[in-house]
C-alpha cells in the first residue's frame, strides 16, 4: 500500500462531497474555459492577421468610400508589392430577423484580392468559374453547409447600402487554410457591384471601401503607412493607413466594454474554483485531525502530512479540472452550431485548455494551504484529543 | 540495564497567563523487559508522562532517555524517525484508519521502513497472527469488535518490532472479556516477546498484569 492509495481512499471517504466538488470544479473550469473561448473568438480576427498586409481606409470612418484611382497612386509606392481592393455589401438574406441568416458580404477584386489572401483555399476549377461570370461569388464551407448551399444556387439579397434585389450564383466554394480563417463569408466580383451602381446610382460608381496592402517586409509597415497618408493628406478624402492587425483590433475595441466584463467573469470564476474546493478539503482535513496526529505518532512527517491534504486537494481540482475541460470541448462546438454567425471562428485554443488546467492546479495548491498549515501546527497531544 | 532514564523532569501548561503544573521533579527508570504500570485518578498526569517517554510532547524541564537517546534534546523531524524506529503505541479508542483495512493498518508504520512490500506483507500478517487476527487481515475496522480493533492496533504498535511499547488505557474502551484478552496479548508480548511495555491505567486489574505499578498523584511519582 502506498500513501497514494490513502489519498484515493481518503477522497473516496465522503463519495458524495467529493462527487459534488468535483461537479462545481468541472462546471467553474467548463465557464471558464467557454468565456476564455468567447474571447479568444472576439480576438480571432486578429489573431489571423498577416504581419505584411496593411490596410488603407478613409480617415474619417471605414464606411466612407475611397476612390478606385488611388489604387495605381498607391502601388508606386516604394515597399508596396501588391494591392487589393474591397466593399462591404451588407444586404439582408432571407429573414433578417434571423441571426443565422447574418453572414459578411463583399465585393471584391478577385485576381488580387485572392493571390493576397492565399489562407482562402479556392480549387483552379471554382477560381476559373468565379472569374468567369459577372454575378458570381464564392463561399465558405462552413456558410454552405450552414445555409445548405451548393455550385449553382442563386443567392438573393435585398441591398441596404446598395439598394436593390441583388442575385448571386454560388460558383466556388473556399476553404481556410487552418481554424482560424474565416469560412462564412461571401466574396462577389467587385466589378458587378461597380456597373449595377453606375447603371441604378450614378455617381456611386469608382469607389472602393479600403485597400489591402502586401508590403515587402514588416520593416517596411511604418515607413509605408506614413507615405500613403501623407499623399491623401489633402484630398477630399484622407486614409488611414494601418496594419491589418490594427484594423482588426479597431472592431474588437469597440465591444472592449464586453469583453473586459467577459474577462472579469472568467477570473471571478476562478475564485468560485478555489472556494468550492477550499472549503471541500478544510472539511475533509478538520474532521481528520485525529487521524493525522495518530500519523504523526507514528513517525510520519510533515512532508507525508502535506503529501496527503495536498493530494486529495489536487486529486479532486485535477479531476474537476479534466471533467470541467472535456466538458468544454461538446459546449464550446454546440454553441457553435447553435449560432454559427456569432463568431465565425470559435474553437477552443491550446491556450484556454492550459489557463483552464491552470487554474484547477493552483486552486488544488492554494484550497491546501491553509488546512495543511493547521494540521501542521496542530500538537499530537492536541490532535489525539480531538473528537470527530 | 535501564532502558528508559525518567531523570528530574516537569511538566507545565499554559492557559492565557497562568502556568498549570501537571508533572512536577520526576525520576524513575524502566528496566528492559519490564511490564510497567502508570496507575492514578483523572487528571493525575499519567497520560503526559506516557506522552514523554514516548517522544510525542517535551518535557519543560529534565531529560529523557530511550534506549541511550535523549529524547528531549531531539527536533520534531528527528523524533519523528526515532518514534518510528523505537515506539509501538496502543490508544485506548484504538485510532485505526477507518478507510484501511485491518491489513492495509498494520502495514502503515512500515511504509516508512525500507522493507520491500513483499517483507511489509509478511510481517504485516505475522504481527496479525500474533494477536489472533490472522484471519481478519481484509476486515475494515467497522467490521471488526472494539476488542479486535484493539488487536489490530496492537498489530499495528509491534509490527516493527519497536524498543519500547506504550500503552494508554488500552481496555478503557472495552467489555470485562476483550479486557482480559488485550492484557493477555499484552503479557504474552511481554514475557514471549521480550517487549518492554508502559501501560497508563486506572483499572486495578490491569494494573495485575504488570510487573510492577507506579502511582501518580497531583504530579508526583510515588
Amino acid at each position: 500500500m502506498k500513501v497514494f492509495k490513502l489519498i484515493i481512499k481518503n477522497t473516496l471517504r465522503h463519495r458524495l462531497r467529493s462527487i459534488l466538488t468535483i461537479l462545481g470544479i468541472s462546471i467553474a473550469v467548463m465557464s471558464f474555459g467557454f468565456m476564455r473561448t468567447i474571447v479568444t473568438a472576439w480576438y480571432a480576427g486578429v489573431e489571423a492577421s498577416a504581419a505584411n498586409r496593411m490596410i488603407t481606409r478613409h480617415a474619417v470612418s471605414f464606411i466612407f468610400p475611397l476612390p478606385l484611382s488611388y489604387r495605381d497612386q498607391i502601388l508606386k509606392i516604394p515597399g508596396v508589392e501588391e494591392i487589393s481592393y474591397a466593399n462591404w455589401f451588407g444586404g439582408v438574406y432571407k429573414d433578417p430577423n434571423d441571426w443565422n441568416n447574418f453572414f459578411p458580404r463583399l465585393a471584391i477584386d478577385p485576381e488580387t484580392f485572392l493571390d493576397l489572401y492565399p489562407e482562402f483555399i479556392l480549387s483552379a476549377e471554382d477560381r476559373e468559374a468565379f472569374l468567369r461570370e459577372r454575378n458570381a461569388c464564392i463561399i465558405g464551407q462552413k456558410l454552405a453547409l450552414q445555409q445548405n448551399l451548393h455550385r449553382g444556387d442563386i443567392i438573393t439579397v435585398d441591398g441596404d447600402i446598395y439598394p436593390g434585389r441583388w442575385d448571386f450564383v454560388v460558383r466556388g466554394i473556399y476553404k481556410g487554410r487552418d481554424k482560424t480563417v474565416d469560412e462564412t463569408q461571401m466574396l462577389f466580383q467587385w466589378k458587378y457591384l461597380d456597373e449595377q451602381v453606375k447603371q441604378t446610382q450614378p455617381g456611386r460608381e469608382g469607389n472602393v471601401g479600403w485597400y489591402v496592402l502586401k508590403v515587402k517586409s514588416a520593416s517596411d509597415i511604418p515607413i509605408v503607412a506614413k507615405t500613403v497618408d501623407d499623399m491623401f493628406y489633402n484630398s477630399n478624402a484622407g486614409t488611414k493607413t494601418e496594419t491589418e492587425k490594427e484594423f482588426q483590433q479597431s472592431f474588437v475595441s469597440m465591444s472592449s466594454a464586453i469583453i473586459t466584463s467577459v474577462k472579469m467573469v472568467s477570473y471571478v470564476i476562478i475564485g468560485i474554483i478555489l472556494l468550492v474546493l477550499a472549503n471541500t478539503i478544510v472539511m475533509a482535513a478538520r474532521e481528520r485531525t485525529r487521524e493525522y496526529a495518530v500519523l504523526k505518532t507514528l513517525g510520519f512527517s510533515a512532508v507525508h502530512i502535506v503529501g496527503l491534504i495536498g493530494g486529495e486537494s489536487m486529486l479532486i481540482a485535477v479531476s474537476g479540472g479534466l471533467l470541467g475541460l472535456a466538458m468544454t470541448f461538446p459546449i464550446a462546438r454546440g454553441f457553435a452550431t447553435i449560432f454559427p454567425t456569432f463568431f465565425p471562428v470559435f474553437n477552443v485554443e491550446p491556450l484556454t485548455i492550459v489557463l483552464a488546467i491552470s487554474s484547477a492546479l493552483v486552486a488544488g495548491i492554494v484550497a491546501a494551504l491553509f488546512p495543511t498549515m493547521r494540521t501542521l501546527r496542530t500538537r499530537i497531544v492536541d490532535g489525539l484529543r480531538q473528537i470527530g | 540495564m535501564s532502558i528508559v532514564s525518567v531523570d528530574s523532569i516537569s511538566k507545565s501548561y499554559w492557559r492565557d497567563s497562568q502556568e498549570i503544573p501537571v508533572l512536577s521533579n520526576i525520576s524513575f527508570e524502566i528496566p528492559e523487559g519490564e511490564f510497567l504500570a502508570l496507575m492514578g485518578p483523572s487528571g493525575s498526569g499519567k497520560t503526559t508522562l506516557l506522552n514523554l517517554i514516548a517522544g510525542i510532547d517535551k518535557p519543560t524541564k529534565g531529560e529523557i532517555s530511550v534506549a541511550g537517546t535523549k529524547i528531549s534534546s531531539l527536533n520534531e523531524s528527528e523524533l519523528a524517525k526515532w518514534r518510528a524506529r523505537n515506539i509501538g503505541f496502543i490508544f485506548q479508542f484504538y485510532n485505526l484508519m477507518p478507510v484501511l483495512t485491518a491489513f492495509e493498518n498494520v502495514e502503515l508504520p512500515l511504509l516508512l521502513t525500507s522493507l520491500s512490500k513483499k517483507e511489509r506483507r509478511e510481517r504485516a500478517e505475522f504481527a496479525l497472527k500474533i494477536v489472533g487476527l490472522g484471519d481478519r487481515i481484509n476486515h475494515y475496522p467497522k467490521q471488526l469488535s472494539g476488542g479486535q480493533e484493539q488487536r489490530v492496533a496492537i498489530a499495528r504498535a509491534i509490527v516493527t518490532d519497536p524498543t519500547l511499547l506504550v500503552a494508554d488505557e488500552p481496555t478503557g474502551d472495552l467489555d470485562k472479556i476483550s479486557a482480559e484478552e488485550i492484557l493477555k496479548l499484552l503479557d504474552r508480548l511481554n514475557t514471549e516477546f521480550k517487549k518492554t511495555i508502559v501501560m497508563v491505567t486506572h483499572d486495578p486489574r490491569a494494573a495485575e498484569r504488570a510487573h510492577r505499578s507506579r502511582h501518580l498523584d497531583k504530579g508526583e511519582l510515588s
